[in-house]
């Protein structure tokens, strides 16, 4: 069965971890979970492969982990959270993580940060129907969500299709 | 009679647990974050609560995905630091105050919170970052601390609706508490921040901004920003700043501003940082009254220099 689509589908570059992902990754989730015990991060590292056997992946998911697809584990229903566990397993941070799931270098990306991070402005919607602010936040700043400031953001572009589908449902909830 | 008298909300960023931990916080990067918490230092020694209440969430640490609870209230006498998959924190163990913690769940479930009472439970840094940032890193932590975790993890967490009326309920609780404590609430995560997935990396101080003002402003208008908007706006993991509200629900109507502080950024986030005191209700706590009088008007002016700083 397809995915259900919600409103905040719409949100680029970003997968929530709602339900229904949670309930796909929930493999995922407990063998990132497991890795919180050195014997475990020891078997883990001796035979990937066979050690992720014990937690009924389905093949994607495997691979994903195989290949420390960040992204992808997320979009099968991993939690950034726990997937944080298998980066630390490698060594690596959050701000580490982050970089890579958004396409730059680990220089780049902590450049971005310091000059006050990733703008909203531009990544706010992927079907283009709310680039502005909504009631509650601050003043819009106008501009349209051109590619332009996607620059780092190949990557805050993920996927398109069924796009119309989320618009209009996106559209019709966000009046809430 | 408990009563609630000031609240504190605090970005609780991993990284600066580190900084801590490893002793950075002398470097100029961190310097910068931690230099924001020096006047909060000395306003949590002046204020010397009996008891907080820490509202935070757990990060894949005392909970996994094995259970969810959306309002966890932990009841038990003391709290360990959790083992985040690089041994637990050097920080002491949190000692619990479960008579009052105990008194809150009884309250606030015949209210119509369900929340989950938790008699064994670790904490991670979303509690101790915080508390470190706050109270600095003595040998054991001056005063009792109630853990409530909120899921926001899993979404959807509770709105921030929800989350503001059970500071209310909270109030209620800790004002039906025969013995006289002085509690202070926290509230804690955010602020704008995305750390998973190619839009990561997300900052939006203008939000922030907005926010921090509105917690004096207008804080029914905080309780009435949909999940959908604080994801867009703030970050998928923005979304935490729904905590802040069971802090601020907690507060009475009528609050002063003391201090607060904003800098981006630490790791991934944008770290805020605002203490709001309850005005005196005729200064129940006799020890407090004389001293405690001169002291705001010039935190508050300090706070304004500090926050002209931040913005320039």
């Amino acid at each position: 069965m397809a995915r259900e689509q919600h409103d905040y589908d719409d949100i680029p570059g970003t997968f929530v971890f709602d339900q229904e992902r949670s309930r796909q990754g929930y493999g995922i989730n407990m063998f990132c979970m497991s890795l919180m015990a050195d014997e475990n991060r020891k078997a883990f590292k001796a035979d990937e492969a066979e050690y992720l056997k014990k937690f009924n992946l389905t093949p994607e998911q495997t691979e994903a982990v195989l290949k420390r697809d960040y992204n992808r584990m997320l979009e099968l229903g991993g939690n950034i959270y726990f997937t944080a566990k298998l980066g630390a397993t490698d060594g690596h941070s959050f701000r580490h993580l982050a970089a890579e799931m958004t396409g730059s270098t680990q220089e780049d990306y902590a450049n971005m940060m310091l000059a006050g991070g990733r703008s909203v402005e531009g990544n706010r919607s992927r079907s283009g129907r709310f680039d502005k602010p909504a009631r509650s936040a601050a003043k819009p700043a106008g501009k349209k969500a051109g590619k332009a400031k996607a620059g780092k953001a190949k990557a805050a572009k993920p996927k398109t299709k069924k796009s119309k589908a989320k618009k209009s449902k996106a559209k019709t909830r966000a009046k809430k | 009679m408990a009563r609630i008298i000031a609240g504190v909300a605090s970005s609780h960023v991993p990284a600066i647990g580190a900084a801590i931990d490893n002793k950075q916080t002398e470097e100029a990067y961190w310097k910068r974050v931690f230099s924001g918490f020096e006047k909060s230092k000395e306003w949590m020694a002046e204020t010397k609560p009996d008891v907080c209440i820490v509202v935070y969430n757990d990060h894949a640490s005392a909970f996994s995905v094995e259970i969810v609870p959306t309002f966890a209230l932990g009841c038990a006498a003391e709290f360990p630091p959790a083992d985040e998959g690089w041994g637990p924190r050097p920080v002491p163990v949190v000692q619990g105050h479960p008579q009052l913690a105990s008194h809150i769940a009884q309250s606030v479930i015949l209210d119509e919170f369900d929340i989950t009472v938790v008699n064994k439970m670790t904490v991670d840094h979303g509690l101790t970052v915080p508390m470190n940032l706050l109270f600095g890193s003595p040998k054991e932590w001056p005063c009792p601390v109630i853990p409530l975790a909120v899921n926001v993890v899993l979404y959807p967490p509770p709105t921030g609706h929800r989350c503001f009326m059970l500071g209310r309920a909270i109030r209620k609780a800790v004002e039906a508490y025969p013995e006289d404590l002085r509690v202070v609430i926290f509230g804690t995560g955010g602020m704008s921040h995305q750390i998973s997935g190619p839009r990561a990396g997300l900052i939006n101080s203008k939000f922030d901004k907005a926010f921090l003002d509105n917690l004096t402003k207008d804080p029914q208008k905080l309780a009435r920003i949909p999940h959908l908007e604080y994801m867009r706006e703030a970050g998928a993991e923005g979304i935490e700043m729904v905590m802040w509200l069971i802090m601020r629900g907690a507060l009475d109507d009528r609050i002063d501003e003391v201090y607060r502080f904003y800098t981006v950024p630490a790791s991934n986030t944008a770290v805020g940082h605002i203490i709001l005191e309850n005005r005196a209700k005729g200064a129940k706590s006799a020890k407090a009254a004389g001293k405690r009088k001169a002291a705001p008007k010039l935190k508050r002016a300090a706070a304004r220099a500090k926050i002209e700083r931040v913005r320039s």
